[in-house]
């Protein structure tokens, strides 16, 4: 028995780019649409788009939206201004993280959390637990469609499509203005660790956007581009995969997102624990980590030092832009050092790695 | 489409027989379905393998997947090409990008292999599933 998979507006659209479609939390998105190493080198040197609708939009509104959501996130949306972003954890009583999202404030009473697909149901659970009067809470996720366009030429391609002045658009900022015609979120946010958009469209509309919007990004040789691109773009960049590199069993701290925890800015849930670890100090940390050899390193692999086992592998793959091998793994504290020796055990066998700086890739400025 | 001098197994892997020596390497519908091979992990040279036993490991940016052995025997060569270029395994599949070969030590275990049209058979038959 297999549970009948979710499909995004976009399906058809992909079924005839030929898209090779694969279940993902659920949903049947497409993994790569020619080869993932040649999407993901489109999108670091040129331009691609990719259809990431599953994500979740849960709408918060209502004079206690930012009290809630101050409640509910490490981070500190009061610093927000109309049209801006916050990337923030959303963490339990202990510290771990719930979901990782981002926060858009329309208005001091209108709000926008982006959540991951495998946790929309999960969030709207806890955030009704968390929730008082005088806020609305609203799943969007189904009326809305989400499109990317990442890349260095990402800003002139959109900008082919747009009255909107696109140079105007400064990183984490959003606007809301028509493409090809369509009303659309225009948020300059992503996960390649590349210049990008986001566009928020509604589900009906989504269809006529992904036609204008890919068609301009092929007029300029650019990719559509799937899930595996996807996730070796975020990978290079040491952008956390929730579900792989952060859940409930790990804290901001731990996973590197330290910058994420506003630890003075009033009381929000997880708050007490954070500041007790961050005093005491966290014994372990997500690291990230290059193989020293031809293999490859995947999710639950074992780590090493000498004859210990010292931690697991949370994500691994080749990095096609730094041609060789990657990974992230929770290292105790002594043995994170930058180019600390581990090894790796792959089909029982161990093979040499190296800790080394993150992110693994950055962008040209 | 499969070059008829070759023999299949259901896992996709090819046999090509020069006498007492068997060459294996996976065919092109495998490889196109595994795409952007990145990494071939292959048996050391004098290796006793057993039909149907994995021999290797073929990965892609995404997955590894098991090399099976289509006859018993002994590794005699590998290709060492593939340790730099894995990416020979998509151009070439049944030349270049061959994997290893082996000395077998029972030639009947190769008629329990499917011929060319067999093998494309079966691919039709799964793609209609």
């Amino acid at each position: 028995m297999t549970e009948k998979l979710n499909r995004t507006p976009l399906y058809q659209a992909h079924k005839q780019l030929g898209g090779r479609l694969i279940e993902f939390g659920g949903w049947e998105m497409p993994v790569q649409y020619s080869s993932i190493i040649d999407e993901h080198l489109a999108v670091r040197s040129n331009v691609g788009i990719f259809d990431v609708s599953h994500m979740g939009e849960l709408e918060i509104r209502g004079p206690e939206s930012l009290s809630l959501i101050q409640k509910l996130i490490a981070n500190d949306a009061a610093k927000l201004a109309n049209g801006q972003v916050l990337y923030t954890p959303m963490c339990t009583e202990t510290g771990g993280i719930v979901d990782d999202l981002l926060v858009y404030r329309f208005a001091a009473d209108r709000y926008m959390l982006v959540v991951n697909a495998s946790n929309i149901e999960k969030d709207l659970e806890w955030i009704h637990t968390h929730s008082e009067t005088g806020v609305e809470v609203e799943n969007r996720s189904e009326e809305t469609a989400l499109v990317a366009l990442q890349g260095r030429n990402a800003p002139q391609c959109l900008q082919t499509l747009t009255d909107v002045n696109i140079a105007e658009v400064n990183y984490y900022r959003f606007t809301e203005g028509d493409v090809a015609g369509i009303p659309t979120i225009i948020s300059r946010t992503g996960y390649t660790g590349e210049i990008g958009f986001e566009l928020y469209v509604e589900a009906r509309r989504a269809a006529d956007l992904w036609a204008a919007v890919y068609e301009a990004t092929n007029a300029i040789g650019g990719k559509p581009v799937g899930l595996g691109a996807r996730d070796t773009l975020r990978l290079e960049a040491r952008l956390c995969l929730y579900g792989n590199d952060i859940d409930e069993t790990t804290t901001p701290l731990e996973a590197g997102l330290r910058w994420t925890v506003a630890f003075d800015k009033g009381s929000f849930i997880g708050q007490e624990a954070l500041i007790r670890q961050d005093g005491e100090g966290i014994k372990r940390r997500l690291m990230g980590f290059q193989m020293l050899d031809r293999s490859i390193a995947r999710a639950h692999h074992a780590v090493y030092h000498k004859d210990r086992r010292i931690g697991e592998v949370t994500s691994g793959a080749p990095a096609p832009s730094l041609k060789c091998n990657i990974g992230l793994a929770y290292l105790p504290i002594e043995k994170s050092k930058i180019n600390a020796k581990i090894e790796i055990e792959i089909r029982g066998r161990r093979h040499p790695a190296k800790v080394v700086r993150t992110p693994f890739y950055q962008a040209p400025i | 489409m499969f070059p008829a001098d070759l023999k299949y197994m259901e896992s996709h892997e090819w046999a090509r027989r020069e006498g007492d020596i068997v060459g294996v390497g996976v065919s092109d519908y495998a490889q196109a379905e595994i795409q952007d091979v990145v990494y071939v992990e292959l048996p050391e040279v004098g290796t006793i393998i057993e039909q149907h036993q994995a021999f290797g490991v073929i990965e892609s940016v995404k997955a590894a997947f098991d090399l099976n052995t289509p006859v018993s025997g002994e590794v005699v060569e590998i290709n060492e090409e593939l340790e730099d270029t894995p990416e020979l395994v998509n151009e070439a599949p049944y030349e270049a990008g061959w994997m290893i070969k082996i000395r077998m030590s029972d030639s009947g275990e190769l008629e329990e292999l499917m011929s060319a049209s067999e093998y494309q058979a079966m691919i039709e038959t799964e793609e209609n599933e």
